[in-house]
C-alpha cells in the first residue's frame, strides 16, 4: 500500500510493533515483552486516531487521491446487483471517463453513474484520469433522462480532477455540456443523490453534482479549483498548495459548515482504502436512508426544494 | 467612502469610463493603432471605425447603448461582496474587495438594470471586467438570479452580458455554486417560456461559460470575443502544442455550433429588438418598477 508522507510515523510504529511481537514470541519468560507489545499496540491506535482526526485540508486531498482508494466502479460492484452498463452519448462517442447504467440496490432499481479513474498507467490513460470530455457529460445526461423516463432515482458518484481542458473538448462545447447538465439536473423529476467519493474539482464535478442530497465522504474535497492550481494562480507559485487547501475550505466538514453540502459519509479510519468493505457498507446505508425520504416526496415539491437549496447559496452584503 | 456616494449619485459612469478607457481625448485602437477621438468612439459604440475592433466596455456603457435615451432603473444596487471564507492569499480578500470598489466605483462585478429597448421592457444583467476581472462570486450569482426572477415575475425578456475570467477563487465553493444557482433559475425561466439572451463578449471563460453564458435561447457573441471553458494557456499546457489561430474566438465557437449569431455592437440594439419582436411575448402584468430618469451629477448633490 502506498504510504502518504504524513503517515510515516504510523508506519514506524507498526515496524516497532512487529519487531516487539517477534521478540515476545521468542523469549518472554517474565511477560515484560508482552506488556511492551500491548503498550505499543495501544500507542499505535492512539497515534492513528490522533493523526486521522486532525488532518489538514491538504492531507485530506492526499487521501482523496490515494491510488488504492475505491473508485466508482468499485462502489457499483459492491453496493449494487445486476449492473447493466450503458455506453455513449448518441452523438459523438463513448467517454470512458464516465461510466453508468441501471442497477439494483436491495431490490430498488437506480441509475448509478460517475467519473471513473484508472488503477495503472494503461487504465489511467484509457479513463483519461477521470477527466470527462463533453460527451461524458452528455452521456451522463442521456442516462439521467432515461432514469427519469422510467421513474428511477439517480445516484451520481463524483471523483474527478476536473473536466478535460483539451482542444477537442472546447470544439465540442465543454462549457455548454456542463451548463446544460446543471440546468437539466435541477428539474429532473426523480430523486437525485450525489456523492463525492474522491476529488470534487470545479465544474467538472458539479456537471453531475446537482442533487436533492449532495454528500461528501469524510476524506474528500470539493471546490472551485484544486489547491495546486489555486496556489499557482493566486500565489504565482506551485509551493503554496497546503496554504491554498486551507484557504479554500474544501473539506467535507468545512463544506457542511458553510451549508454547501447536505451531509458527510463516515469512512474507516485513515480512509476508504484501508477497509473498503466498511466504506461500501456506509455508502450503501446512506443511499438507502436518503432514498427512503426522497422517494415519497411529490416530484414538483422535490424539484422546488432542490432549486431553492442552490438558490440560497452565496454570501453577500447589502 | 467616496465611491459609495458616487454610485448613489448615479454617476458611476464617469469613474467607470475612466477605468475602462484611459484618460484623454484620444484613444488608440490596440488592433490597427489608429487614433480615434473619444466622442467618435462613444458615438460608434466603442467600436473602432477603421477595423471594427470592439473596445472592452463596462455595464454603464452597455446600458446606455441598449436602453432608450440611456434611461434605466438599476435593480439590486445595494448588493456587494462579502468575504464568507475569510480568504487570504498574498492579500486578504476583503481588502481586495475594498480596493476594487475604490478603484472602479462599483460594488461588485455585475449590475442589473431594467428599462425600455425600442419600447420593449427588458431586464439586463451586465458584468464589469474592471472589477476583479469580472469574476463570479456570490454577488454576481445572486444578481443574475434576481434578474431572472424579475423577468419571470413580469414576463419580460432577460439578457446577461458576460465579460468574465470565470470563478472568483477567493469565494471558492461559494463561487462554484453560483453556476448551479443561476442554471437552476434558468430552468424555471425555461419552463415559463420567457426568452433568455446570453451575450458573450470578450472574454467569456470558465464557470461563466459552463453555466448561464452557454444556456441562452439565443447565444449571441461580439465579433472576435474570446469564448471558452478552459483558458488557452491551460489547454496549451495540457496538450503540449500551440493552439490554432482563431481558436476560441467567437467565430470559432459559432463555427462549432455553440453560438447562434455574431452581432457587432453597433447593430446590437437593432438586432435584439428585431429578434424579440418576432417572439411576440405577451406580458402578464404591467411593470411596477418606477421609471425615474437617471439623475445627473448635479441633481445628486
Ligand atoms: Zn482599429
Amino acid at each position: 500500500m502506498q504510504i502518504l508522507d504524513f503517515e510515516k510515523p504510523i508506519i514506524e510504529l507498526q515496524k516497532q510493533l512487529e519487531k516487539a511481537r517477534e521478540l515476545a514470541i521468542k523469549d518472554d519468560k517474565k511477560g515484560t515483552r508482552e506488556k511492551a507489545v500491548a503498550e505499543l499496540e495501544e500507542n499505535l491506535e492512539k497515534l492513528k486516531k490522533q493523526l486521522y482526526t486532525h488532518l489538514t485540508g491538504w492531507q485530506k486531498v492526499q487521501i482523496s487521491r490515494h491510488p488504492e482508494r475505491p473508485y466508482t466502479e468499485d462502489y457499483i460492484n459492491n453496493i449494487t446487483e445486476n449492473f447493466v452498463e450503458l455506453h455513449g452519448d448518441r452523438n459523438v462517442k463513448d467517454d470512458k471517463a464516465i461510466i453508468g447504467g441501471f442497477a439494483s440496490i436491495d431490490g430498488q432499481t437506480v441509475m448509478i453513474l460517475g467519473q471513473q479513474k484508472g488503477r495503472n498507467t494503461k487504465e489511467r490513460q484509457y479513463r483519461n484520469f477521470g477527466m470527462p470530455n463533453p460527451e461524458g457529460y452528455r452521456k451522463a445526461l442521456r442516462l439521467m433522462k432515461l432514469a427519469e423516463k422510467f421513474n428511477k432515482p439517480i445516484i451520481t458518484l463524483i471523483d474527478t480532477p476536473g473536466a478535460y481542458p483539451g482542444l477537442e473538448a472546447e470544439e465540442r462545447g465543454q462549457g455548454e455540456a456542463i451548463a446544460r447538465n446543471l440546468r437539466e439536473m435541477s428539474v429532473l423529476k426523480v430523486p437525485v443523490i450525489c456523492i463525492i467519493i474522491g476529488e470534487g474539482a470545479s465544474g467538472g464535478a458539479l456537471g453531475i453534482g446537482i442533487g436533492d442530497k449532495v454528500l461528501m465522504m469524510e476524506y474528500t474535497w470539493y471546490s472551485v479549483i484544486s489547491p495546486e492550481s489555486c496556489s499557482s494562480i493566486l500565489w504565482r507559485s506551485w509551493d503554496f498548495k497546503e496554504k491554498a487547501a486551507d484557504a479554500l475550505k474544501l473539506t467535507a466538514d468545512q463544506m457542511l459548515d458553510n451549508g454547501l453540502i447536505d451531509g458527510i459519509i463516515k469512512e474507516p479510519l485513515g480512509g476508504a482504502h484501508n477497509e473498503p468493505e466498511k466504506a461500501y457498507k456506509n455508502v450503501k446505508a446512506e443511499i438507502k436512508k436518503q432514498l427512503k425520504d426522497l422517494i415519497d416526496m411529490d416530484a414538483e415539491v422535490r424539484i422546488m426544494k432542490r432549486i431553492e437549496k442552490f438558490s440560497n447559496m452565496g454570501v453577500y452584503a447589502a | 467612502m467616496s465611491w459609495f456616494k458616487r454610485v448613489k449619485g448615479g454617476i458611476s459612469t464617469t469613474t467607470d469610463e475612466k477605468k475602462e478607457v484611459p484618460e484623454g481625448l484620444w484613444e488608440k485602437c490596440p488592433q490597427c493603432k489608429k487614433t480615434i477621438s473619444k466622442s467618435d468612439l462613444r458615438e460608434n459604440k466603442y467600436v473602432c471605425p477603421e477595423d471594427g475592433y470592439h473596445f472592452r466596455i463596462g455595464s454603464e456603457e452597455y446600458f446606455n447603448i441598449l436602453f432608450d435615451d440611456g434611461v434605466y432603473t438599476e435593480l439590486d444596487a445595494d448588493l456587494m461582496g462579502a468575504d464568507p471564507l475569510k480568504f487570504v492569499d498574498k492579500k486578504p480578500y476583503d481588502s481586495r474587495l475594498l480596493e476594487a470598489q475604490e478603484k472602479t466605483g462599483l460594488k461588485d462585478a455585475c449590475r442589473n438594470a431594467v428599462g425600455k429597448m425600442n419600447d420593449i421592457d427588458f431586464v439586463v444583467s451586465c458584468m464589469d471586467f474592471s472589477f476583479i476581472g469580472g469574476s463570479m462570486g456570490s454577488v454576481m450569482g445572486e444578481k443574475i438570479a434576481r434578474a431572472i426572477d424579475f423577468a419571470r415575475e413580469h414576463r419580460i425578456p432577460v439578457m446577461v452580458i458576460s465579460k468574465s475570467g470565470g470563478a472568483r477563487m477567493m469565494e471558492a465553493a461559494f463561487s462554484l455554486m453560483q453556476m448551479a444557482k443561476t442554471s437552476a433559475k434558468l430552468a424555471l425561466l425555461d419552463r415559463e417560456g420567457i426568452p433568455y439572451i446570453s451575450l458573450l463578449t470578450d472574454p467569456t471563460t470558465g464557470g461563466v461559460t459552463a453555466s448561464f453564458a452557454m444556456l441562452g435561447d439565443f447565444n449571441i457573441a461580439e465579433p472576435g470575443a474570446l469564448i471558452g471553458f478552459a483558458g488557452p494557456r491551460v489547454i496549451k499546457e495540457t496538450i503540449g502544442k500551440d493552439l490554432p489561430k482563431g481558436f476560441q474566438s467567437a467565430e470559432f465557437v459559432m463555427e462549432h455550433g455553440f453560438v447562434d449569431l455574431i452581432v457587432p455592437r453597433t447593430e446590437l440594439k437593432t438586432k435584439l429588438t428585431n429578434l424579440l419582436q418576432l417572439l411576440q411575448i405577451e406580458k402578464a402584468k404591467p411593470i411596477s418598477v418606477p421609471r425615474k430618469k437617471k439623475k445627473t451629477a448635479e441633481e445628486a448633490e
